[in-house]
């Protein structure tokens, strides 16, 4: 299994996103600039402040080059996760409904997060089952899952609902619980929560290789 | 172009500022929402809108408004 990871300038999390990958299979950077997804059979697209975060979260990274073979790539049924940023950037790009607005908090907010497993019969969440709870760390500022209402009785009902925050896990105030969703094909997941921060025991926990390892 | 976030969506950043004016003595303040000002030069006015469509608003959470 070859994932690419994008970066963007501002990207954060690629390296830890890298390592990651490399305890499933291989790991390639896809450099904003280039169109090239080096055959890869699954894309990720990290954490961080693509492009400073300007105008809005995820606005510019989203016609970066790169992107666009993303999309092309998402469209065709390959393998994409979103990850913080990158799920925002996925957001904007229509590649995954709603958007992501500031936390009600409006701070920065850093801890680890329980997360229930609403839907796991997509690739990237196959290594789970449905109810699973997996402790993964979340790390922003602008988490608040939202969507109008007829698409978020939408997403539950096609269980596009792929991750809720566990009971009085919701720190951000995203609608219905929602940590991340997925396309109606399945193959795109978007969340908040960094999957790849929690791949040792060192750090706490490993379910975040339950995520990025169902795949490979 | 004034963006504002659409009506009906939690803006707590407006909330923040709603709340910090009476603390100054400004009372009677009510509804307050925070957006941003896009300034620029363009040949070609009509284009706007799309621009606005497109990347300096996102139509699914703000409004947007042209002003010339």
């Amino acid at each position: 299994m070859k994932f690419g990871v994008v970066r963007f300038p501002g990207s954060c999390d690629e390296v830890d996103a890298m390592l990651a990958c490399q305890r499933v299979g291989e790991a390639v950077i896809l450099w904003h600039q280039d169109t090239d997804l080096q055959g890869v059979d699954a894309v990720i697209v990290p954490g961080g402040f693509s492009y400073g975060d300007y105008l809005r979260v995820g606005a510019i990274a989203r016609f970066a080059p790169i992107m666009g073979e993303v999309e092309r790539f998402a469209r065709n049924g390959g393998l994409v996760l979103g990850i913080c940023n990158g799920f925002q950037v996925l957001c904007e790009a229509g590649l995954l409904s709603g958007a992501l607005l500031p936390n009600t908090s409006l701070r920065f907010v850093c801890r680890q997060v329980e997360l229930e497993v609403v839907n796991a019969s997509i690739p990237w969440t196959r290594a789970c089952s449905v109810g699973d709870r997996l402790s993964i760390p979340a790390k922003h500022t602008t988490g608040r899952y939202w969507a109008p209402d007829p698409v978020l009785d939408e997403l539950e009902a096609d269980d596009h609902v792929v991750l809720r925050y566990a009971p009085g896990e919701n720190f951000n105030g995203s609608a219905r619980d929602i940590a991340g969703v997925c396309n109606a094909a399945g193959n795109v997941l978007g969340l908040m929560p960094h999957p790849e921060h929690a791949v040792d025991v060192l750090t706490g926990s490993v379910d975040g290789l339950k995520l990025i390892g169902a795949p490979a | 172009m004034l963006i504002r976030p659409k009506a009906g969506i939690l803006d707590p950043q407006g909330q923040a500022v709603e709340r910090a004016l009476p603390a100054l003595g400004f009372g009677g303040v009510s509804h307050v929402h925070v957006g941003r000002l896009v300034e620029l030069d363009v040949e070609d006015p009509s284009k706007l809108p799309e621009m606005c469509e497109r990347l300096l608003a996102n139509p699914l959470i703000e409004d947007y408004e042209i002003q010339s």
